[in-house]
């Protein structure tokens, strides 16, 4: 089987279980208060370690890491957190049309409350438009925009972002879930003040992710209890994955992002080779390490999908006529593809552990697999005549 | 190709007849003789099937029938399988096919596909009735247009176009056909309608004219 559906989750790295299990069945300790017994100290030093380790990936203090059940978690923190918060006293947040569904859902629902939210355009590529982002930041508490996005693969220029947020005073959060160890970020030269994450998009478990919180950025708890994680996210951490995520970090490189980024490249090149195939998203830097997406036209991306799994490759469609939607992916209509370019669309996203062979494979599995359906298309024939 | 793949099966809640027929869709392809052909859905809907016919003029019965598949693998099985169910049969007893006998012959269909058999149902029943008006057997009348518009998807609802209340009036005198639409001349889906409708009538002895809200209207 070749897995090109990294995008959606990762196989956890051999190692990392290891470790995860160590703390599961051995150092199954809990952090507890200041004289705890030596399972909780032991506990407490590896909570406080992995800390250091994902708080140093993003030049961050380890006091500004909370944790999380992952980057949906964070994603809620964040913005609740911030439209929540007693002291908020700005009624408006500002997102992107191509956020995650956790971004934009959470944003929309602050409607109700009686918050103005405002959803700023994308360009073709999928890339914000930045005279209507400045525009709209007056009187607004937030900015919720991503980094990389999770179908396309559009790289944002947050720190254009985070430095116009900075200037007018406007917190600046960023959904780096398909970024974070892949890209180079630096919340502190790029005026981050709140970053989501995750662990299972970098062969760590799932489950666990967490929010870099600038320090001296209030936010209101959603989850309250026992004042852990500096008060912000009550609850018994989950250790085992706090540790495996933390070991997962320093399993990433940039040299297995410059990999995943050239072997990215081949299968862009490979693919758009395939008559009638479009590259949604960006070319080059502006677009993440791991993440291509091509639309076929013609042909429709469930039956892509299930053909080309019955061939043995994973992979992913914006299509509405797969699973329990009936609509298109909203990210390609935001880029101004056509309802039709949705349902051709396929996404394919690579791992470290992605080799070259299974790049070329995916990419002639899916060149018979869309010729096979083209064959028996009404729309094909129309090209000729 | 492949066989049935289990694991796939539970997870989207296909049969193992609609994989099948999915992975090996029988009588596809373009009908070089067919006497009569039926398209209906839409490209925006992600959902498109043309049928081709055809018929021993004597007896009326479905002597070859194919289908081409723009579409998901439930659309692409639920024509196969059509296929199969109409070919040998007279006109009216493949007109007795219900949606629900393609959905049952499939083992059954997850109900956000049953459309799927509906579609494939529709674009039978506009085949047959085509197929009477075109020999003759047949007025084009009032039925008839609407069967044919019930074929033709609105791309913003994804339902037929008399559901979705597109179609204003239709009028229907000797060989003149006028099709008023509720949709704006200079919007985006105008051009897809009016192709979608003209393409509905392809092969009939009409003269077809539609008309969009405000001005102007087309010729056929």
């Amino acid at each position: 089987m070749i897995y090109l559906d990294n995008a959606e989750t990762t196989p956890v790295d051999p190692e990392v279980a290891k470790i995860v299990l160590e703390y599961m069945v051995e150092k199954f300790g809990l952090p507890g208060g200041e004289f705890g017994h030596s399972l909780q100290e032991e506990a407490t030093e590896a909570v406080e370690k992995a800390r250091e380790v994902i708080a140093a990936k993003i030049g961050a203090k380890p006091s500004e890491i909370v944790f999380t059940s992952g980057a949906t978690e964070s994603n809620n923190l964040a913005i609740k957190g911030v439209a929540y918060h007693p002291l908020c006293r700005k009624r408006r947040v500002v997102t992107s049309a191509i956020e995650h569904r956790s971004v934009l859902d959470t944003a929309l629902n602050l409607r109700r409350l009686g918050f103005e939210v405002e959803v700023i355009p994308v360009d073709s590529e999928g890339f914000v438009k930045m005279d209507r982002l400045e525009a709209s930041l007056r009187g607004a508490a937030l900015v919720s925009i991503q980094h990389a996005n999770q179908e396309i693969g559009t790289l944002q220029d947050i720190k254009a972002i985070g430095e116009l947020c900075r200037e007018r005073g406007v917190l600046f959060h960023t959904d780096a879930a398909q970024s974070f160890a892949k890209e180079h970020i630096d919340v502190k030269s790029m005026n981050i003040d709140l970053m989501s994450i995750t662990s299972h998009l970098i062969h760590g478990p799932k489950g666990v992710g967490a929010l870099y919180v600038r320090e001296g950025v209030e936010l209101q708890p959603l989850i309250e209890g026992d004042g852990r994680e500096r008060g912000l996210r009550a609850g018994s951490q989950n250790v085992p994955a706090i540790v495996g995520f933390a070991e997962a970090v320093k399993r990433t490189s940039p040299e297995d992002a410059a990999k995943m980024r050239r072997l990215r490249d081949r299968l862009i090149d490979k693919l758009l080779q395939i008559e009638d195939s479009k590259l949604n998203g960006p070319r080059g830097d502006r677009r993440v390490c791991h993440i291509v997406n091509v639309t076929f036209r013609y042909v429709e991306g469930e039956a892509v999908l299930l053909q080309a799994e019955m061939r043995g490759l994973i992979c992913n469609t914006g299509s509405a006529c797969f699973g329990q939607r009936l609509e298109p992916s909203h990210v390609i209509t935001a880029i101004g593809g056509t309802h039709e370019e949705a349902h051709g669309s396929m996404r394919l996203s690579l791992s470290r552990m992605t080799t070259q062979e299974e790049v070329d494979a995916a990419a002639e599995i899916l060149a018979d697999v869309v010729a096979r359906l083209r064959s028996f298309s009404p729309l094909a024939r129309r090209r000729g005549g | 190709m492949s066989k049935p793949d289990t694991s796939l099966q539970r997870r989207i809640g296909y049969s193992e007849k609609v994989i099948e027929h999915f992975t090996n869709p029988r009588n596809v392809g373009r009908l070089e003789d067919a006497d009569v052909t039926a398209k209906v859905g839409s490209v925006a809907c992600g959902d498109l099937i043309k049928l081709y016919l055809k018929v021993d003029e004597k007896t009326e019965r479905i002597e070859k029938i194919t289908f081409e598949s723009y579409g998901c693998a439930a659309n692409i099985a639920t024509s196969s399988i059509l296929t199969e169910m109409a070919k040998g049969k007279t006109l009216e007893e493949a007109r007795k096919i219900t949606f629900k006998d393609i959905a049952d012959e499939l083992g059954g269909l997850p109900k956000i596909k049953m459309h799927c058999a509906v579609l494939s149902k529709t674009a039978l029943d506009a085949a047959i009735s085509k197929y009477y008006a075109v020999k003759g057997k047949a007025k084009v009348d009032d039925t008839l247009v609407k069967l044919l518009l019930r074929g033709v998807l609105d791309p913003i609802t994804g339902v037929d176009i008399l559901s979705s209340k597109t179609v204003e009036s239709i009028s229907v005198q000797d060989r003149e056909v006028t099709i008023g639409l509720r949709v704006d001349e200079k919007s985006q889906v105008a051009k897809e309608l009016e192709n979608d409708i003209i393409e509905s009538f392809e092969g009939l002895p009409v003269n077809l004219k539609i008309v969009f809200k405000g001005s102007g209207n087309t010729n056929k």
